[in-house]
């Protein structure tokens, strides 16, 4: 491999949509100061690179690794050991790859069952119920695809992790803040974080952030979006539709609220916060308007789907991590 | 022979009522089931259900959340706020495949010692006929997992 001297660079997307590339690809003309300033040398989605190549690299070789996507099957933690061994600093880089996001909404469902949608549903033309084998041989060798875990999980659950860089995907301005971090570091102009950080993102709630007014409303039910005609100077979640707001780290600035929709909780925990949905349902029970537990049962009754509701992004980081029927036996 | 299940039971007692009537049944020398283990809070509305989750989480079989009476709580109503948490938290729970019947809600005041040993006993009971919890996420990646192709195709 060749080599010019700068410092190198690394981006990988394991159990993903491709959402976090495209917010990087989205800073614009700051993608050229991450060429004048870094050697990219591993970033399946802009370059071609084979696994090998990162193999043969030495140790600690690549300064700076941002890892999106969480650990669905093997290749994904063989490459994220892989570029642990051989990064500076692993960050790990959207709401994936900190949180378990949608993918990790699997670990509500047996594999069985996530199999099976994926492949026999009414929607899937498969009269055989083919399903793919993890290896198979063909006249030219043994082939094989990886293999899907139980249970899907967050980057930290499997390597060690130096910053945790939130949201779905990270806004762009706020990769371009944290490459011009690192590029200031990198003259001598700044230090880094503490390890362990979460970067590009602020210390509070996106509640903090939001215009609307709160404290003056609370609910005998909770709706759905598509069935109300909003205020737009009152707070959502006050008007009987759930915003993940309260228990949400700000950093987005509020887009969704101040956009007239609420916050579905795409920037995860906000700091302090130790279980996510936990911080959320107690933000969520205190608008309910009713001392009686019958009532307060029918009222709750209005949220069909709590832990998809309240774990949106973050079940795979959360404390539960997975529900019982996907992980016993 | 197998040995009698003996379930780990976590609980939360406010200061001013059921810690009381805890120590009230304690102090009669009333019985009530060890399993329990009690947590001492200033009301059940400091419950944060981040307690709850991770006794759960840690390997907890059943939680008891228990306070003032409605109406009574020393704090005015933070106990009906535990009140909502409570059907909120245990309706999350369960689609995690944590069974309802898991989670209990009491009131007991400082007087009702009888009572709070007495409840303590058949939660225990309850919780033991459903066995063991013990959460464990991590299990699952020990065992050997792939695709399967259903038996009827295979054949
Ligand atoms: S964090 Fe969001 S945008 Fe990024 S890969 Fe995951 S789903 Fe896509
Ligand atoms: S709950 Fe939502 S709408 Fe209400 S203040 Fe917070 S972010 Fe704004
Ligand atoms: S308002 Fe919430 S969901 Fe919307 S971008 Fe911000 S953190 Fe994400
Ligand atoms: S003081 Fe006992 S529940 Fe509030």
């Amino acid at each position: 491999m060749t080599t010019n001297g700068k410092p190198k660079f690394a981006m990988y997307w394991a159990a993903s949509c491709g959402g976090c590339e495209i917010a990087v690809l989205n800073i614009h003309e700051k993608i050229l100061d991450v060429d004048a300033n870094f050697e990219v040398v591993f970033w399946p989605v802009a370059m071609d690179a084979k696994y090998k190549d990162v193999e043969a690299m030495e140790d600690g070789s690549i300064l700076l690794t941002l890892f999106n996507g969480a650990i669905r099957n093997d290749e994904n933690e063989h490459i994220a050991k892989l570029l642990r061994k051989k990064s500076q600093i692993l960050v790990a880089f959207g709401s994936c790859a900190t949180e378990g996001c949608m993918p990790a909404l699997a670990n509500l469902s047996p594999l069985e069952e996530v199999v099976s949608t994926a492949f026999s549903t009414v929607s899937t033309d498969n009269p055989n119920q083919i399903r793919p084998q993890p290896t198979y041989t063909v006249p030219e060798g043994e082939i094989y695809i990886p293999k899907l875990y139980p249970i899907v999980r967050t980057l930290d659950q499997v390597v060690d992790v130096d910053y945790y860089m939130p949201g779905c995907p990270p806004e762009s301005h706020q990769i371009a803040a944290v490459i011009d971090l690192v590029i200031d570091v990198l003259k001598g102009k700044a230090a880094l974080p503490p390890k362990g950080s979460t970067i590009g993102a602020g210390g509070s709630t996106v509640c903090d952030d939001c215009p609307r007014k709160r404290d003056v409303k609370k609910i005998k039910e909770f709706k759905r979006i598509q069935d109300v005609m909003l205020d737009p100077e009152i707070c959502i979640l006050e008007q009987g539709v759930i915003c993940s707001g309260p228990a949400t780290r700000n950093g987005c600035s509020a887009l969704c609220p101040q956009a007239g929709s609420p916050c579905i909780g795409c920037y995860g925990p906000a700091e302090g916060v130790i279980d996510y949905g936990a911080r959320l349902l107690t933000a969520v029970a205190s608008v309910i308007d009713s001392n009686n537990p019958e009532e307060i049962e029918r009222i709750i009754d209005g949220i069909p789907d709590p832990v998809g509701m309240f774990y949106r992004f973050n079940l795979g980081g959360s404390l539960l991590r997975a529900s019982k029927a996907a992980w016993a036996k | 022979m197998s040995e009698q299940f003996e379930p780990v039971i976590i609980g939360f007692t406010c200061n001013w009522c059921s810690y009381r009537a805890a120590d009230m049944a304690g102090m009669g020398r009333i019985k009530y089931a060890p399993n329990i283990r009690l947590i001492r809070l200033m009301c059940s509305g400091r419950l944060d259900p981040t307690f709850v989750i991770k006794a759960f989480a840690g390997g907890a079989d059943g939680v008891l959340v228990s306070g003032c009476h409605p109406g009574d709580c020393h704090y005015i109503e933070q106990n009906y706020k535990a009140m909502r948490r409570f059907y909120l938290l245990r309706k999350l729970l369960s689609q995690m495949g944590i069974e309802p019947e898991r989670l209990k809600l009491l009131w007991a005041s400082a007087a009702e010692g009888q009572i709070f040993a007495d409840e303590v006993t058949k939660f225990t009971e309850e919780v033991r006929a459903l066995g063991p919890l013990h959460w464990n996420p991590a299990a699952a990646l020990l065992a050997e997992q792939t695709f399967h192709q259903p038996a009827e195709v295979a054949a």
